[in-house]
Order: C-alpha cells, then sequence, then structure tokens
C-alpha cells in the first residue's frame, strides 16, 4: 500500500495509535491463537480475544468511522490508518469480524436509527459476535435458492430452515440472516433479518469440523425460532440487495481487514526463511533453482497484488472502473492457497507434522493454512463464481446460467 | 522517513501523462487501424519468410510521429527533447504495443535512456539530435544474445585520437531503421560507449530472418570502423547501461502489456460473436475463466509496469527488482494470452487471415527481448533469497 497524504489529524491519530499499540501489546495468551477469526475454537481463546477487541474499541482503533451516536468516534479516513498500524504491530487480529466487516455496514446502510442504535456499537466493541446466515445445504454458489422459511404472525416472524458453514455461531449472539418470505420469485422473494441466536429458543446450533480436525464453524437449525418484525432489515422483499451490499463488504474486507493480524511477516520472507531452514539431497532447499523460481514467482505475485491496490486508485489506469476491484477476492484468496501450498511443498518430510508435533516448522503453520485456504476460496463466492462475475461484468461475456 | 514514502501515489503518472497516452491512443487507432497494419506488414507471408525482405514499415506514419515529438521522450528539455518521465513514456508505448507499430520508437528511447545515463557532452549532442527526429538503436548485444550488459558486443582500441571499433553487435533492434547505433565495446579493462553513425564507413547491416513481422533485427558489423571524440559517450559504459536497464525492461513491458491487451479484447469480443451449439461460446466457462485469468496477469504486469518506471523515475534502489519482477509478469501474461488468443479462435486462429498471429509473434519477441521471465526470476532470486550457496 502506498503512503497516503495524510491530513494533520490523520498523522496525529497514527502517531497516536502507534504509539497506543506499543504500550499497549497484549500479553501472550495462555492457550494458542489460531491464525484467523474463523477458527477460534475455545472459550479461552474467545474471552481472550474479544478482551482485546474491548481494549482497542476503548482506545479508539475501531469504530473510528462510524459516527459518534452507533457507537462510534465520527471521524473520517481514520480507521484504515489503525488498521494498518495495528497489522504493523502484529497484534492479535479482532474476533467479530463478521460484524465489523459484514454486519454494522450493512445496518449502517439498510437500517432504522432504532436498529442502528441497538446494534451497531457492540459489534464494534466485540461485545456482541455476529455470524453470518446465508449458505445452506442447497444454497451455496447459487446464494438465491434460499429455502429457510420466514412466515409473518403478528409482531413477529416464524423461521425455519438450516444454515451451514456458520463461522463463529458457537459464540454469536446475533446473526445476518436471509430467508425466504415468497416462493414466487427467486430474488424479490428474500427478506433480510438480525436473528437473535445464542440461548433463543428454536435455535440449534452444532459445530461442522473442518478438514483440519478444527470447528470453528458450525450449522444452525430453526424450528419456529420467533423473530421480532423490529429486527427485519429493509423492506419485505428486498432481502437480496442487502445480502448484495453485505456480500460487497465482505468481500472488500480482505483489502480493508477490520484490524490488525493478517500475515505476521511478509509472506515471501516467510517462504525463504522456511526454504533456508530445510535441507533436501544435502542441500538447503533456499539453493534449489527450481525452489528459487517458486518463491520468486510469489513475491511477484505479492508486489503486484500491492501495485494493484495502487493502480486502482488511478483513475488514468483503469480502463474499466471494476476490473481491478473485482478481482480483490478471487487474487487475494488464490494468493494464500498459492504461498501455504509452497510452504507444504518447501517443508517437505516435516510438512507431514502436525500442529503438536514439536518438530512441525512453525507449529504446523504450512499444511494447516494450505487446508484452511479452502475456506476462502470457497465461501462468499467461489472462486469459480468470481471468475463467472469477472468475465461477465467486467468483460462483458454471457452469463453462465 | 525512508525513500519509499516519497513515492506518489499515482505512479508520477497524472493529467499530462494521460493526456499524451490518450493522444497516442487516438492518434494511432487513427492512423493504424488494423486493416492498415494488415496491408502494410501481412498482406502475404511470401516476401519475409520465403524471400527473406525485410517487414515493411510506414516511414510517412513515422515522420508524423516525430513531428508529434515522440523520439524526444526521454530527451531532457537542455537537449530540445520532452524531458517526459519514464512512466508518461510507458503510457505511449503501451500504446504503441497496442497497435503494434512497426517503427523504431522503442529503440530510440532505450538508447536515449541509455545516453541519457551516460551523461557526458558527446552523448547529450546525441540526445540533441534523436529530439530533432533522428533514430538510434542498442548494439550491446554479444553472440551468445546473453543480455548481459557485462558482455560488450564490440572490441576498442585507441589509435591516436581516434578510436577502431572491431566486431558484431547481434540481436540489434529495428537496426534498419535506426540513424545511430549505440554500441558497447571493450577497451582495455572497461565496457565503453559509443554512438557511430549507421551509415559510417565500415558498419554492415545483415538482416536477421525473424517471425515477428512489425520490426526488423539485424546483426551489424563493425569492421576497422573509426570514430573520433565525438563518438566516445562514455568510458564507464558498463554503469551506464546498468543505470539504464530497469528503463530498458520497462519499455519492454510496456510493449508487451499493450500489446496483450489487444489480444485479450480481440478474443473476449470473438467469444461474445462466435456462436456454437446456439450459444455465444464465451458462455461455456472453458473459454471465459482462462480469459479472465489472462486479464488477472494483464493487470498484475500493468500495476508492477507502472510501478517499476515509478521506482525508476525517481531513483530508488528498488527500480532493478521493480523491473525484473514487472517484465517476468509481462512476459508470462504475454505468453499466455498469446497462446488463449490463437486457441480460442479455433481454426480460424491458427491462419494467416487471422490477425492474431501478427501480436502472438511480436508478443514471443518481446517476451525473449533483455530475458524473458525465467531469467528475470533468477536474477531476483539472488537479490531476494542471496546467491545459491551462500
Amino acid at each position: 500500500m502506498s503512503a497516503a497524504i495524510l491530513t494533520p489529524d490523520q498523522q496525529e491519530f497514527q502517531e497516536y495509535a502507534r504509539r497506543w499499540l506499543a504500550e499497549n501489546a497484549p500479553p501472550t495468551p495462555s492457550e494458542r491463537l489460531p491464525i484467523t477469526p474463523l477458527e477460534v475454537m475455545t472459550v479461552g481463546q474467545r474471552d481472550y480475544l474479544q478482551g482485546w477487541q474491548r481494549k482497542c474499541y476503548d482506545a479508539g482503533l475501531v469504530g473510528a468511522d462510524y459516527p459518534v451516536e452507533y457507537g462510534g468516534r465520527g471521524h473520517e479516513g481514520f480507521q484504515r490508518i489503525a488498521n494498518m498500524e495495528m497489522s504493523r504491530a502484529n497484534v492479535p487480529f479482532l474476533i467479530n469480524v463478521v460484524g465489523l466487516n459484514m454486519a454494522a455496514p450493512t445496518i449502517l446502510v439498510h437500517g432504522t436509527d432504532a436498529q442502528k442504535r441497538k446494534f451497531i456499537p457492540g459489534c464494534l466493541s466485540g461485545e456482541d459476535i455476529w455470524c453470518q446466515g446465508f449458505s445452506e445445504p442447497g444454497a451455496g454458489s447459487d446464494m438465491a435458492n434460499q429455502q429457510t422459511r420466514a412466515v409473518r404472525d403478528g409482531d413477529d416472524w416464524i423461521v425455519n430452515g438450516h444454515k451451514v458453514w456458520t463461522s463463529l455461531g458457537h459464540f454469536a449472539k446475533w446473526m445476518i440472516l436471509i430467508t425466504r418470505t415468497s416462493k414466487g420469485h427467486k430474488y424479490d422473494g428474500l427478506t433480510y433479518f438480525l436473528a437473535p441466536i445464542e440461548g433463543h429458543e428454536g435455535v440449534t446450533v452444532r459445530p461442522l469440523v473442518k478438514i483440519t480436525g478444527e470447528s470453528g464453524f458450525n450449522e444452525v437449525f430453526f424450528e419456529d425460532a420467533r423473530v421480532p418484525d423490529a429486527y427485519r432489515l429493509d423492506e419485505v422483499g428486498k432481502g437480496w440487495a442487502v445480502a448484495m451490499t453485505t456480500l460487497t463488504y465482505e468481500r472488500g474486507a480482505a483489502e480493508s481487514a477490520g484490524g490488525g493480524g493478517g500475515e505476521r511477516v511478509h509472506p515471501t520472507q516467510r517462504l525463504i526463511d522456511l526454504a533456508r531452514d530445510t535441507w533436501r539431497d544435502g542441500e538447503r532447499a533456499s539453493d534449489d533453482p527450481v525452489t528459487r523460481d517458486a518463491i520468486v514467482q510469489r513475491a511477484i505475485v505479492a508486489e503486484g497484488l500491492k501495485q494493484n491496490g495502487r493502480r486502482a486508485r488511478v483513475e488514468a489506469l483503469c480502463d474499466h472502473p471494476m476490473r481491478l476491484p473485482l478481482q480483490q477476492k478471487l487474487t487475494s484468496s488464490e494468493f494464500v492457497q498459492h504461498n501455504t501450498r509452497l510452504g507444504v511443498e518447501i517443508a517437505g518430510a516435516r510438512s507431514t507434522l502436525y500442529k503438536l508435533d514439536e518438530r512441525a516448522p512453525e507449529e504446523g503453520y504450512w499444511p494447516l493454512a494450505y487446508m484452511n485456504s479452502y475456506g476462502h476460496t470457497i465461501a462468499a463466492g467461489t472462486s469459480e463464481i468470481q471468475r463467472n462475475i469477472l468475465g461477465e461484468r467486467v468483460l462483458g461475456m454471457p452469463k453462465s446460467k | 522517513m525512508s525513500k519509499k514514502d516519497s513515492a506518489p501515489k499515482n505512479f508520477g503518472f497524472g493529467e499530462d501523462e494521460a493526456m499524451l497516452r490518450d493522444l497516442a491512443r487516438r492518434f494511432l487507432d487513427e492512423r493504424l487501424p488494423i486493416e492498415t497494419l494488415r496491408r502494410l506488414v501481412a498482406e502475404a507471408p511470401e516476401p519475409v519468410y520465403d524471400q527473406g525482405q525485410r517487414s515493411r514499415w510506414d516511414e510517412g506514419l513515422w515522420k508524423e510521429i516525430v513531428e508529434l515529438g515522440w523520439t524526444g521522450l526521454a530527451v531532457d528539455e537542455a537537449e530540445g527533447g520532452a524531458g517526459i518521465s519514464l512512466a508518461g513514456i510507458a503510457g505511449v508505448v503501451e500504446e504503441a504495443g497496442r497497435h503494434a507499430l512497426p517503427s523504431p520508437l522503442v529503440a530510440t528511447l532505450g538508447a536515449s535512456l541509455v545516453l541519457r545515463e551516460a551523461g557526458t557532452e558527446a552523448a547529450q549532442r546525441v540526445l540533441s539530435q534523436i529530439a530533432a527526429g533522428s533514430t538510434a538503436s542498442l548494439a550491446i548485444t554479444g553472440e551468445r544474445g546473453a543480455w548481459e550488459a557485462s558482455e560488450p558486443a564490440l572490441e576498442a582500441r585507441a589509435e591516436g585520437d581516434e578510436v577502431v571499433l572491431d566486431g558484431s553487435a547481434y540481436f540489434v533492434q529495428d537496426a534498419f531503421k535506426a540513424d545511430v547505433m549505440v554500441a558497447s565495446a571493450r577497451l582495455g579493462e572497461a565496457v565503453a560507449l559509443f554512438a557511430v553513425p549507421a551509415d559510417a564507413q565500415g558498419v554492415t547491416l545483415d538482416a536477421d530472418h525473424i517471425h515477428d513481422l512489425t520490426r526488423d533485427q539485424a546483426t551489424v558489423r563493425f569492421e576497422d570502423v573509426r570514430v573520433g571524440s565525438e563518438a566516445f559517450v562514455s568510458k564507464d559504459g558498463l554503469g551506464a547501461l546498468e543505470r539504464a536497464w530497469p528503463g530498458l525492461l520497462v519499455l519492454v513491458t510496456a510493449d508487451l502489456c499493450g500489446s496483450s491487451e489487444w489480444q485479450l479484447q480481440t478474443t473476449v469480443e470473438y467469444a461474445r460473436q462466435r456462436t456454437q451449439f446456439d450459444r455465444q461460446i464465451g458462455f461455456f466457462q472453458a473459454v471465459k475463466h482462462p480469459l479472465v485469468d489472462a486479464m488477472v496477469e494483464i493487470d498484475r504486469a500493468k500495476s508492477l509496469l507502472y510501478h517499476a518506471a515509478c521506482e525508476f523515475d525517481r531513483g530508488s534502489e528498488d527500480a532493478e527488482k521493480a523491473a525484473r519482477m514487472a517484465k517476468s509478469a509481462a512476459s508470462d501474461a504475454g505468453a499466455f494470452i498469446s497462446d488463449r488468443s490463437v486457441q480460442l479462435h479455433g481454426g480460424i486462429g491458427f491462419t494467416w487471415e487471422c490477425d492474431v498471429h501478427l501480436f502472438f509473434k511480436r508478443s514471443l519477441h518481446n517476451q525473449a527481448l533483455l530475458g524473458d521471465g525465467v531469467h528475470q526470476r533468477k536474477k531476483l532470486a539472488n537479490t531476494l533469497i542471496g546467491p545459491i550457496g551462500a
């Protein structure tokens, strides 16, 4: 990311954030933290991360650009600075990713004043953990094929259905939920709710186990669960449009990241360090020309992504305004996948070791990160769907459906 | 504050650079549409491929380009040039690539960058000629085509006030269009640079038989060529070449980005028009998705291109790294969209009558020029990872 030209206020804030983070970096957690918020499994991890988000929020590093009346600080252009500083300082990530990157911005666009006052502060402070109820067994890439029904009953809606791949569902107080309220129209028959989850009657959260053996995501069953009409976001039948708002923020979140964390060291440097530390055939892997070429290829893609971000803001160098922004989700998720796959290759024999084995390089990071990378190439619109979107919206080819 | 913090957000590509690029695009759209290019260089394969003729170019169009001042883009204002940043020049060269313009433009700009880095009075005199419309090319490559500045093309020896040049420079780009050869020669322990008129006594050109129909290439032979001090451009030719090298890579990268974009847009257009099984073939994901992947690769190359140009313009120590990354990405993107542009056009794409072959060959030539992706990455590995066995 290029150094932005900061206003005096922003510069002062940057210095403040840097100082605060240096002075308030949290102690090492007693339990090892997962790589991303989507793998938070234990109550201990949750409490630690929730405490950290609260501290950042109180310090003004979260919600900096949200209006004061909704729990923010009412600034402009401060959040990006805070995010960069958190990332720079290598502090833990913010746990409430769905609340920060999806629920809060969507509520800010589509919510009533009362909804904004009720829901946004808890998203920012991390007190209310959120999850996302979009995917269903029969509604993955074809997201509009929603089968979870919501039927009006007085001041409530009665919800029945089955949501899957619900990250953080086991800790969530709330869910952003898409339901079918009319069978007549595929897209116009959808309605969006802010649904209570934790301890709510008729809602069952059951953990799903990922290919890594880790949990962290769930399936959620709704059996005659009541959701007040006051928690409906935007109009009945407008659910698809609201969901598109959420997805725009979700897909952009990879770049704008709601907090610190991310890659702790530049990913290519990490691969170089691994290669220097790995022996094969009597030589270091970092001396193998083929491995060297593969690592440099990754370095070029990394630099390319960074410079794409810079060029996206230079209108004169972008023939089509959406051409670079719409690539972001595809390229960043595949970037991580290819990097971690290469890490597994380089680690060689030691890539076989699970994280509990003390000889596993970097606590078993490479194979776990590689397997987890499929979460990102599948979630929020698979890479195949992203290629359809790019081929259709940017290159103007006919729709593949 | 480190130097990095002063990198301009817009790569130094502002309103003036955009205007220059847009002007170049409009000019070439009008003066060199694809039908005109086809008539110029590809009426039939026999003259070039069987009879060994050089491919044609439009000297009238070139006169107009000289009047537009493009030869002087990389010449400082003090020498009568426009002194445009490399980022601005990249915009123009992208358009030259997008239109597969047969011309000595890239060769002349490259020679100008080297002369500018040489910085001597002799170099400045040649730059003034270039700004006034002369053309030039670099004669710096040995027979092995190793793309190393440290392997000079010629041998030089001092004789009184004169220097005598002997030997051959290989793979000289658009040599038959160049008025001046900027040649590297071993002089004692050093690599020196000389600017020699192409029509000087003892200089002969042997045309290479090449695939690309949008340029010429030659072996330039120097036999007992005597030059005076006015031709002695640099004693430290290696330094000048090494400083200019990232700029040379940027020029070829820009040409590749432009030609790749033409190949992408033309193939997309075909996928939208061609119907099979009652559908436009762009409907099929086996067609659509590779074109998206090509777009992603081209965008990566283009972003790296302007980053590299910007690093060069501000004299960053990362200029070489950025340029090698850009050339690697652009060579690979060029190879991929070239491959898909022929394949996805199907049977017609395999024929002479489909224009994709013009860009396929120009791209293939540029992919190899100054080193392909593998070569650039090998050099980068030595910087990023360290030398093997270190």
